[in-house]
C-alpha cells in the first residue's frame, strides 16, 4: 500500500531514478514560409523583422517561425495563440499535411521531413490520429463507418473494424449511435464521434486541432473531462490546440504559446502565470483566475519552525518567541508526520503546570490541512476563517508545508506585479 | 478599312487547310469510329423500337417512379403517351437514342478528364478557358467540323453533340471535387489514404450530387444540340421540325417540338432527381 503512494520531492531523490520520459515528438527550428521566397522571409526573420512587416515588404506569409520544442511520451502539451498565430499551420507540420519549409521533426527519433510519400503514409497509419475543429465527419458515411475509416483505409475486413470502432465509440459514449448519419448527431456528438476516428486506430500520437471550441460549454466540459479520463485509461501522447486558456490549463502538462509563428514561451501551467517570460505572455494571461491554478503547493512557506513531540512546552516556547509566532505545527521528528498544533497561550499554561510532553496540549483539529494540489481558490476561506496557518499535508500524513494568508497574497501579488511592469 | 493597312488575318483559310490535313491524316481512325457508332446508333435504335410502345411507357413511368416518386412517374407516362398520340414515336425515339448514346460518351470522356481537373490545380487552369471558349460557340458551329470526318448523318450528329454538352460535366466534376471541404480531405490524408482510397471513398462521393448536376446539363445540352443536328441528318425529332420549316407547316413543326420540349421534361425531371436522391446516399 505503502508503495504506490507517489513519493515526495525528497524520498524520490532516494528511491531508484524514475526513468527519464522518452520524447516522442521533437520539432527542431521548424519554419513554414507561405510563398515563393522562404530564404528571404528567414533571412528577415533572423533579422527581428516581425510577421507583418515581412508580408508588407515580401508578400511571403509567415506561417510558423523557428519553432522548437518536445513532447515527451504521455504528455499533454497545448499550444495556444491568437488566431493566425499559426498553431493550426504547425499541428499539421507535425503530420505533413503541411510540408515545413525549413527545420526537422522527429517521431520516435525519426526524421519524418526525410520519409518519402509511400513511408509518410505509412507513418500516418501507423502512429497518428487527429481530431478537427469543424469535425470534418464524412457526410456520406455512418457514424460507425466514419469512426471506422482509419482501419478502413488500412485495409482492415470490415467485421473487425466495425467492432474495433464500436468499441471506440462506446468509449466515447456514443454506444448504439453507429448507424446513424453524422447530420442526425448534435454537435457534441459529432465531435466525440471525430475522436472515436482518432482512437479507433490506437494511436500513439493524438493530434487535436482546436476540437473543442465549436462545443458549448457544457458540452465542452464534458469532453474535456472524458478526454483526460480517456488519457488516464489510454496513455497517450497528445498535441493539443485550443483558443481558450482555461482549457490549455486545464488539459495542458505543457503550455505552449505562440505569436505571430514563433513561440514565446513554453511551460507548465504556474510557469506561465507566474513567470511570464515577455509582457506578451503577461497580458494574455492577465485575465486568468489565477486561484483555480495556483496549488496549495504553490503558494506555501516551509513549516519552520516546528516542535517535535519530545520537546517540552518550553522548547516549544522558545521557538515560537524566536520566529515571532503565536502557534507552532507539531510532529514526529522521524519523518515530520503531523500530529497537531500548539497555541502560545497553552504552551504557557504547560509550562506552568510543568509538563514534560506536548501531547497533552496538541489539537488535531484545531488547523485545517489540505493536500498539496488543492487549488488556492479552496484554500482563501480556510485561512480567513481562523487565524491559524492551514498545512500542506501530503499522502503519508507529512507536513510538506503550511499556508498563512500572507502567503497566498504574496503569491497572487507576485503575479500581479508581472502584469503591470 | 482596316484591310488597308494590316493585311487579312487569313484565319478560315489556315482552319481549312488545317481540318483538310487532318481528315487526311486520320482518315482511317475516323472511319472505323464512325462505323462503330453508326452500328451503336442503330442497334439503340433499333432496341427501342422493338418493344410496343406500352412497354417503353411503362419502362418510362418505372424509371420516373424509382428516381422521382409517384408524381414524375406519371407525368413521364403520360408525356410518352402524348408523343405516341401525336405519331412521333419513331423520330422520338431516334432522338433518345442519339442522346443516350451522347451522354454516355461525353461522360466517359468527361468524368475522368473532371476528375483530374478536380484534383490538379494546372489541369483546371488549362481546362478552364477551353470549357469556356467551348460554351460560347454558338452550337451549329460544331456541325461543319463533324462533316468532312464522319459525313452527313447521325454519326456526325453524335459526335458534334458530345462535343457541345461535354463542358458542364468536365466543369462541373472538377468543381464537385475542388468544393469539397479542406478539412475532409485532411482528414482523409491523415489517416493514410492512398490518393486512390481518397478519389473513391471520399471525393468522389461528395462531389456525386455536384457531378449529377453536371450530368443533368449535359443530357439537356445533347437534346438541344441533337435536335439542331438535324440540319446534318441526324433526324429524329429535329429532322421533323426540320422538315416542317422546309415544307412550310407550322402546325407539324409546332408538334415535333412540343414534343422535344416533352422529351427534355422527362429527362430533366429523372436524372435531376437522381442528383438529388444520391446526396442521401
Ligand atoms: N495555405 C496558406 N497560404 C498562405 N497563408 C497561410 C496558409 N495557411 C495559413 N496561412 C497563414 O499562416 C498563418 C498561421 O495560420 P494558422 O491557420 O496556422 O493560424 P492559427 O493559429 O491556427 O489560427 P486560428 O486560431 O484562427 O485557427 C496565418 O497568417 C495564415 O494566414
Ligand atoms: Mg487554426
Amino acid at each position: 500500500m505503502e508503495a504506490t503512494i507517489p513519493s515526495t520531492g525528497e524520498s524520490a531523490q532516494v528511491a531508484t531514478e524514475p526513468e527519464q520520459p522518452k520524447v516522442k515528438i521533437s520539432i527542431q527550428n521548424v519554419y513554414k514560409i507561405f510563398g515563393k521566397n522562404p530564404e528571404k522571409a528567414r533571412e528577415l526573420l533572423e533579422q527581428g523583422m516581425d510577421k507583418d512587416e515581412i508580408l508588407d515588404g515580401t508578400g511571403q506569409v509567415v506561417g510558423v517561425a523557428d519553432a522548437s520544442f518536445d513532447v515527451h511520451e504521455g504528455e499533454t502539451v497545448v499550444v495556444m495563440g491568437l488566431s493566425g498565430s499559426g498553431k493550426s499551420t504547425l499541428i499539421r507540420c507535425v503530420n505533413r499535411l503541411i510540408e515545413p519549409t525549413f527545420g526537422k521533426i522527429y517521431i520516435d527519433d525519426q526524421d519524418i521531413t526525410e520519409l518519402s510519400i509511400d513511408d509518410l503514409r505509412a507513418l500516418r497509419r501507423e502512429k497518428f490520429g487527429m481530431v478537427f475543429q469543424s469535425f470534418a465527419l464524412f457526410p456520406h458515411k455512418t457514424v460507425v463507418e466514419n469512426a471506422s475509416y482509419g482501419l478502413e483505409i488500412q485495409g482492415v475486413d470490415r467485421e473487425t473494424r466495425f467492432q474495433k470502432a464500436e468499441e471506440a465509440l462506446a468509449l466515447v459514449g456514443l454506444k448504439g449511435w453507429g448507424a446513424y448519419y453524422p447530420e442526425n448527431l448534435s454537435g457534441g456528438m459529432k465531435q466525440r464521434v471525430g475522436l472515436a476516428r482518432a482512437l479507433a486506430v490506437e494511436p500513439d500520437v493524438l493530434l487535436m486541432d482546436e476540437a473543442f471550441s465549436a462545443l458549448d460549454p457544457l458540452i465542452r466540459t464534458d469532453m474535456q473531462d472524458e478526454l483526460l479520463s480517456l488519457e488516464t485509461q489510454v496513455q497517450k501522447t497528445i498535441l493539443f490546440i485550443t483558443h481558450d486558456l482555461d482549457e490549455a490549463l486545464k488539459m495542458g502538462d505543457r503550455i505552449v504559446l505562440m505569436k505571430d509563428g514563433g513561440i514565446e514561451q513554453i511551460g507548465t501551467a504556474e510557469e506561465i502565470l507566474t513567470q511570464p517570460a515577455t509582457e506578451y505572455v503577461a497580458k494574455f494571461v492577465a485575465n486568468v483566475d489565477v486561484t483555480k491554478v495556483l496549488t496549495a503547493e504553490d503558494v506555501m512557506k516551509k513549516p519552520q519552525p516546528v516542535a517535535f513531540v519530545k520537546d517540552g512546552p518550553r522548547t516549544a516556547l522558545r521557538k515560537m518567541r524566536e520566529a515571532g509566532l503565536s502557534g507552532i505545527f507539531v510532529v514526529k521528528q522521524s519523518n515530520w508526520e503531523l500530529l497537531g498544533h500548539v497555541t502560545a497561550e497553552r504552551a504557557v499554561e504547560a509550562a506552568k503546570k510543568a509538563d514534560k510532553w506536548l501531547d497533552e496540549i496538541t489539537s488535531r483539529d484545531e488547523c485545517a490541512t489540505v493536500p498539496p494540489d488543492e487549488p488556492v481558490r479552496n484554500i482563501f476561506p480556510l485561512v480567513a476563517e481562523n487565524n491559524n496557518p492551514v498545512a500542506v499535508m501530503d499522502e503519508q500524513h507529512r507536513l510538506r508545508g503550511i499556508v498563512v494568508r500572507g502567503s497566498v497574497l504574496a503569491a497572487l501579488a507576485e503575479r500581479e506585479g508581472g502584469d503591470t511592469q | 478599312m482596316m484591310g488597308d493597312i494590316i493585311p487579312r488575318i487569313p484565319l478560315a483559310g489556315w482552319i481549312d487547310a488545317f481540318l483538310n490535313w487532318l481528315t487526311g491524316a486520320i482518315a482511317g481512325v475516323t472511319r472505323a469510329i464512325a462505323a462503330l457508332m453508326r452500328v451503336g446508333i442503330g442497334r439503340l435504335e433499333d432496341g427501342l423500337l422493338w418493344p410496343p410502345e406500352w412497354v417503353i411507357v411503362i419502362l418510362i413511368g418505372l424509371l420516373g417512379w424509382r428516381f422521382g416518386g409517384r408524381k414524375v412517374a406519371l407525368g413521364s407516362a403520360l408525356g410518352m403517351v402524348f408523343i405516341w398520340n401525336l405519331g412521333l414515336w419513331e423520330p422520338t425515339m431516334s432522338t433518345i437514342a442519339l442522346v443516350v448514346l451522347a451522354t454516355l460518351i461525353a461522360m466517359l470522356l468527361g468524368l475522368p478528364i473532371g476528375i483530374l481537373g478536380g484534383l490538379y490545380e494546372t489541369i483546371y487552369q488549362i481546362l478552364r478557358p477551353i470549357l469556356d471558349f467551348m460554351q460560347t460557340m454558338p452550337a451549329f458551329v460544331y456541325l461543319i467540323p463533324a462533316i468532312p470526318f464522319f459525313g452527313l448523318g447521325a454519326v456526325s450528329a453524335l459526335f458534334s453533340t458530345v462535343i457541345f454538352s461535354i463542358p458542364p460535366v468536365i466543369r462541373l466534376t472538377s468543381l464537385g471535387i475542388r468544393q469539397i471541404d479542406r478539412e475532409l480531405i485532411e482528414a482523409s490524408d491523415a489517416f493514410g489514404s492512398t490518393t486512390m482510397q481518397k478519389l473513391i471513398k471520399v471525393q468522389i462521393p461528395l462531389a456525386k450530387p455536384t457531378i449529377m448536376a453536371g450530368v443533368n446539363q449535359t443530357i439537356m445540352l445533347a437534346l438541344s444540340m441533337v435536335v439542331i443536328a438535324a440540319m446534318i441528318g441526324a433526324g429524329g425529332l429535329g429532322g421533323e421540325v426540320w422538315r416542317a420549316i422546309q415544307r412550310l407547316r407550322p402546325g407539324q413543326g409546332f408538334e415535333a417540338g412540343i414534343a422535344v420540349v416533352v422529351v427534355a421534361m422527362i429527362l430533366d425531371r429523372i436524372t435531376q432527381k437522381i442528383g438529388a436522391a444520391s446526396k442521401a446516399v
